[in-house]
């Protein structure tokens, strides 16, 4: 499906089920909205044409206020419209916890452009190709100003930010081409970092990434990544110099040297690298350099991949991601 | 029709001739005594001057981008261009016309006069804040047209600290000293209702229009300080490299965005509530009936101006703020909408077996009721969590925000420029020739912006100057529309100007309307009123004419 053919557009496909979801939620609104504003429009019209001046109806003199009345059509009304408060807060909880088991796909946004990684290891510049039926979490990072990733089909953006990971979530149920946008401003070619979705049935994908994918996975490129930045010689059992272990640590409660825990996620492991100094941890001395500005957002992904694939404490990294 | 109606249009009936020594208009002539005044009316006819021309700069502004959007592929204007022209429109319209346009013209005029006082309580602050105002805003002028700013008018950092080469920091300053004048204007205003009442006038006498200033008057108090310390953040980043929002010195990306959404969403109401002061006014003139439930559009003034401040979440639902916030912010935006929904159903019911007249004014407030009503509840579409998640930042906020601004305020200056254009001036509007601008106006905003909800939905992101083939049509058909609003705008820059000369002198009540304005002559005396007033009657009362019927 190529959406340039249509010359007119009026409603935009709809890719997954969520997407569904968001449609029929805006069309009841809609239909709520209409009720409630009938009795205005209705009522304004008619009085204007009824109550004219100089024509003789009936006017009587009637009460300034009406106590029952104007309560009334100040809470029927809200507690009517709460139903798509709580509506609309539904499907984005689902929306804020990608199902277990999802591919992690990694963004990068950087002025004007997007880079996707698979967790294969394939990249790709603007346009991305999913598989079909298979919920995709894109886990997003800027390298400098904020950007947004906006996929229109899937009813579903998430703005991307500077040194924090955001992420989103879709699970596509219909094969085709949609587009991407970048839908927050940033600076001179903002309308031209878009590209294109590829949702694919999953055969063709396989073939798609066994295709465009020659290199290692992402964590067998971090493993590299993790000798060469020297991250070795410190972290792995047996290294002269005493640093915690990073088996087992991501997904789990790091106790923190100020009494708390933080749970080591993406963003844990990031801020550590770049950042150690910030968050010191429990029963270590903090020795460790920081990488800021030394290792680009593309090569800290796989970074992370790698300590995420460190499994359990002792194990020996496999090289696949954990689900 | 009134006894003086009837004498105007007899012609046997000599005129009454205008330039009574005493109006405020001609008591002196010199341009020294119109830039050194302290009377609030001179200085809101000094306001009205400016901001209109503001308001022409920006549409131009506008016109130029509408222009650019009818080809997809961005080939009239340069990228840089494009985002420069964005942002002198929403500068220049956000700052310069919506927040002063109707508080510091019709609120300068109107409010010592509809409370019976002959002056603001700070005549020299009030000439001061205009002051203020027109240096900071031909300042700021200069800087985005010559040096030209593409951070649109939001400067979403770290993008405006760091990574823009545009000329960012004059517009800062701008904007900072700018708010000075609204904070001065706010003071005065509420000291001014605090203190100066006429003995009679209690809360519950005032005009709702002097509610709605008041209530604006104090977010002007609240909110711009906070304006005033982010962007002097903001020129501390960009001048001195304090790390505050751009991560790679230190600061915090999503800070900005609170610190400026704590401002800008209660600046909606600045623009907002008076408007709906304006409207509160004209229905039940052309209406004849008292304004239907007079104490609930007072309390939802002030309602308005406090829930608004508990919203500002809701422009930032997909920054990766945590869920609950979110959650919270989506909440108080469905209960921020009540207060609006309150004053529209008060409205429509105060028509309700009225003797209504479709004079201009009341054509305006009719259509300002209608568009407010869409710009409402797409509004609490965008504050449905599911909902935003897909139109946020897409033309679907646009068309929501230009229904509230120009299809809510900006109609209801208009409706309110129409309405008291004779006590202004001491002349009358030709009236055809408001229906027509009128029917313009309503026309062309609705082929304007309403295509642009069906964009957002399709998913066309703001700011973008170059889109996909499938979204012309409608932006064609959203350019035409804005022709369309632009000649309806051109109407009555010509006509009203007209009027000064030609029109039909004007009584001092010419729509048989209550409130103390309609009270003393058009143009009003230099003081306002020869003697105090004693106010013993209830706000709109039209009883008289509700017991002749």
């Amino acid at each position: 499906m190529n959406l340039s053919q249509y010359p007119l557009l009026l409603w935009p496909p709809a890719a997954s089920a969520i997407a569904q979801e968001t449609d029929w939620l805006i069309l009841a609104w809609t239909a709520l909205a209409l009720l409630l504003v009938a009795p205005v429009f209705v009522g304004m019209t008619w009085f204007a044409f009824h109550f004219r001046a100089g024509r003789n109806v009936h006017r009587g003199v009637r009460e300034g206020r009406n106590h029952l009345l104007e309560v009334g059509w100040m809470v029927i009304p809200f507690v009517l419209t709460l139903i798509f408060f709580a509506w609309g807060a539904r499907v984005f909880d689902e929306d804020w916890h990608p199902p277990a088991g999802a591919t992690e796909i990694h963004a990068i946004g950087r002025q004007w452009m997007w880079k996707f990684q698979h967790p294969g290891g394939q990249s790709e510049i603007n346009d991305l190709h999913v598989p079909l039926g298979q919920p995709i979490v894109i886990s997003e990072i800027s390298q400098d100003v904020i950007h947004s990733l906006y996929i229109p089909a899937m009813r579903i953006q998430m703005e991307t930010l500077p040194d924090r990971y955001t992420r989103l979530w879709f699970k596509a149920d219909r094969p085709g081409v949609y587009r991407m946008f970048c839908s927050e401003y940033c600076g001179t070619d903002h309308s031209k970092m878009d590209g294109e979705l590829y949702v694919m049935k999953p055969a063709d994908y396989e073939a798609w990434l066994a295709h465009a994918g020659t290199a290692d996975s992402l964590a067998a490129e971090g493993k590299v990544l993790f000798s060469s930045y020297g991250c070795a010689g410190c972290h792995l059992p047996g290294a002269t110099v005493r640093a915690p272990s990073l088996a087992g640590v991501y997904g789990n409660p790091v106790p923190m040297a100020d009494g708390g825990t933080i749970v080591a996620d993406d963003s844990y492991i990031r801020d550590k690298i770049l950042d150690p100094d910030a968050r010191k941890v429990a029963g270590y001395k903090q020795i460790m350099p920081s990488f800021k500005g030394q290792i680009p957002e593309d090569r800290l992904v796989p970074l992370i991949a790698y300590i995420k694939s460190l499994g359990a404490p002792n194990a020996e990294p496999n090289g696949e991601p954990t689900p | 029709m009134s006894p003086s109606d009837t004498a105007l249009r007899d012609p046997l009936t000599p005129r009454p001739t205008l330039g009574r020594p005493d109006d405020y208009l001609h008591s002196e002539h010199t341009l020294r005594s119109w830039l050194l005044t302290h009377d609030h009316k001179r200085i809101g006819i000094l306001y009205l001057l400016s901001i209109t021309f503001f308001f022409i700069i920006g549409a131009i502004a506008a016109g130029l981008v509408r222009l650019s959007l009818i080809v997809p592929n961005g080939m009239i204007f340069s990228n840089d261009t494009y985002n420069r022209l964005f942002s002198i429109h929403g500068i220049v319209m956000v700052w310069f016309f919506l927040i002063p346009s109707i508080p510091n013209t019709f609120g300068n005029f109107l409010l010592p006069i509809m409370i019976g006082a002959k002056e603001v309580a700070f005549p020299r602050l009030n000439l001061l804040s205009w002051y203020i105002f027109m240096v900071a805003s031909l300042f700021t002028l200069a800087d985005v047209v010559i040096g030209g700013v593409d951070t649109g008018w939001t400067f979403y950092a770290p993008f405006s600290t760091t990574f823009s080469s545009a000329w960012v920091v004059p517009a800062l300053i701008g904007v900072i000293v700018v708010g000075f004048s609204s904070i001065l204007t706010g003071l005065n205003f509420v000291v001014t209702v605090h203190t100066m009442r006429a003995p009679g006038m209690t809360w519950f006498r005032m005009p709702i229009f002097v509610w709605t200033m008041y209530a604006t008057s104090l977010i002007f108090l609240l909110a711009t300080p906070v304006l005033t310390i982010t962007m002097l953040l903001l020129l501390m980043e960009r001048g001195f490299h304090i790390g505050v929002f751009n991560p790679a010195i230190g600061g915090d990306p999503v800070l900005f965005q609170h610190m400026f959404w704590f401002y800008s969403h209660p600046a909606v109401y600045i623009m907002v509530l008076p408007g709906m002061g304006v409207i509160s006014e004209v229905v039940p003139a052309f209406a004849q009936r008292r304004l239907f439930g007079y104490r609930f559009v007072a309390y939802a003034s002030i309602a308005l101006a406090t829930v608004t401040f508990l919203v500002w979440g809701h422009h930032m639902f997909v920054n990766g703020m945590s869920e609950y916030a979110s959650i919270a912010f989506s909440i108080m935006s469905f209960v921020v909408a009540v207060p609006s929904a309150v004053k529209v159903y008060n409205w429509t019911a105060t028509m309700y077996k009225g003797a209504i007249k479709l004079r201009t004014p009341m054509i305006f407030a009719m259509g300002y009721v209608g568009l407010f009503v869409v710009g409402g509840i797409t509004g609490l579409y965008l504050a449905t969590l599911g909902v935003d998640e897909h139109v946020h930042d897409t033309y679907f906020v646009v068309a929501h925000f230009h229904y509230i601004m120009v299809g809510g305020t900006s109609i209801a200056f208009l409706a309110g420029l129409h309405y008291w254009w004779p006590k202004f001036t001491g002349r009358m509007y030709p009236e055809p020739w408001g229906v027509v601008a009128a029917l313009f106006i309503f026309i062309g905003f609705n082929a304007t912006f309403f295509p642009q909800f069906i964009l957002g939905y399709l998913g066309m992101p703001r700011r973008y100057h170059e889109y996909p083939p499938e979204f012309q049509i409608l932006n064609v058909l959203s350019s035409v529309g804005a022709t369309i609003l632009g000649a309806g705008y051109l109407f009555p820059m010509i006509y009203l100007v007209w009027s000064l000369r030609f029109g039909d002198p004007a009584p001092a009540n010419p729509w048989d309307a209550k409130g103390l304005e309609w009270t003393i002559a058009s143009p009003p005396p230099e003081h306002n009123f020869a003697r105090v007033p004693q106010v013993d009657f209830e706000p709109y009362d039209y009883s008289e004419r509700e017991q002749r019927t």
